[in-house]
């Protein structure tokens, strides 16, 4: 018998938390990408583990469509950070503070 | 509780600390490292434990994609970019213009973590009741699974298909633009 699928989502909602706290703290575009990257695959995750404990495909097939729009996002979000790179020759977030009130 | 009582196979359990393992020490070393070349690998390790974890609750199709898409694809992108840009210096963080940044982080992580852990310890929403669209399918392994998933994508879920149909092609094109340099602002940066 699988292990109970608690213990899953326990340590899917602790790397949710780890990817957040990477968001809120790093400094750098691509490792806040990274970070996002980290939450999406917490969700993953859970929703393989409800999938597997509700018997319900549905569950796999959403995972599918969240991989298609994490690889959209990556490319549009490097898109933005080469071009960001390419007028500041920084990738760090902190220097964006043009519309800054 | 009849929990305690039941003896989970302990090759499931080996295969669970083993994902748990790669996946919280590649999160870690991802939100540590100060290289960004360290990060994306330690990202790896973190997508493969959760390709560990898919193939252990029978989502063999998904772990595949996970491995192709994501370590194959999404991670060497973020590598090209790096590489590209030559960022893969340290990130320089003398200027810290919220001092409370980490703490309060630190603290909103733990009360949506912990909530998260209270919520499944004290509510049943994980009742165990059975789908009402799926009813007495189980979810297939191996090759029936990549059938079984193949199936739902291309009836039931046919129309959100199509639509990450156009998504990806509509992110293809404005990564294109987002990266093209116009012609005049290539020969302005000659001049200069």
């Amino acid at each position: 018998m699988n292990v109970p699928a608690a213990w899953y989502l326990v340590l899917a909602a602790v790397l949710f938390g780890i990817g957040a706290f990477g968001l809120m703290t790093r400094r750098s575009a691509l490792i806040m990408f990274m970070c996002v990257e980290l939450m999406l695959n917490a969700v993953n995750l859970t929703f393989v583990t409800f999938a597997r404990t509700l018997s319900d495909v549905g569950g796999q097939a959403t995972v599918f469509f969240v991989m298609v729009v994490a690889a959209a996002e990556v490319t549009v979000g490097l898109g933005i950070v080469v071009a960001v790179f390419r007028r500041r020759s920084s990738t760090s977030v902190d220097e964006l503070s043009e519309l800054k009130g | 509780m009849s929990a305690v009582t039941i003896s989970y196979a302990w090759p499931s359990i080996l295969v669970f600390v083993a994902a748990a393992i790669l996946i919280l020490v590649g999160a870690l070393g991802v939100i540590t490292y100060k290289n960004p070349v360290h990060s994306a690998l330690s990202l790896i390790m973190t997508l493969f434990g959760v390709a560990v974890a898919f193939v252990a609750q029978q989502a063999d199709f998904l772990a595949a994609v996970q491995i192709i898409v994501y370590a194959g694809a999404i991670v060497v992108l973020f590598l090209f970019v790096i590489m590209f840009l030559g960022v893969d210096r340290k990130e320089h963080v003398h200027v810290e213009p919220f001092v409370s940044q980490r703490p309060l982080a630190a603290l909103g992580v733990l009360i949506t973590v912990g909530g998260l852990i209270a919520l499944m310890a004290e509510s049943h929403w994980v009742t165990g009741v059975k789908s009402v669209s799926t009813v007495g399918t189980a979810l297939a392994t191996g090759q029936a699974n990549v059938r079984q998933l193949g199936t739902a994508v291309f009836t039931t879920y046919l129309f959100a298909f199509e639509a990450t149909a156009a998504l990806l092609v509509i992110a293809v094109v404005g990564a294109v633009l987002l990266a093209r340099r116009e012609r005049t602002v290539l020969t302005e940066e000659v001049d200069e």
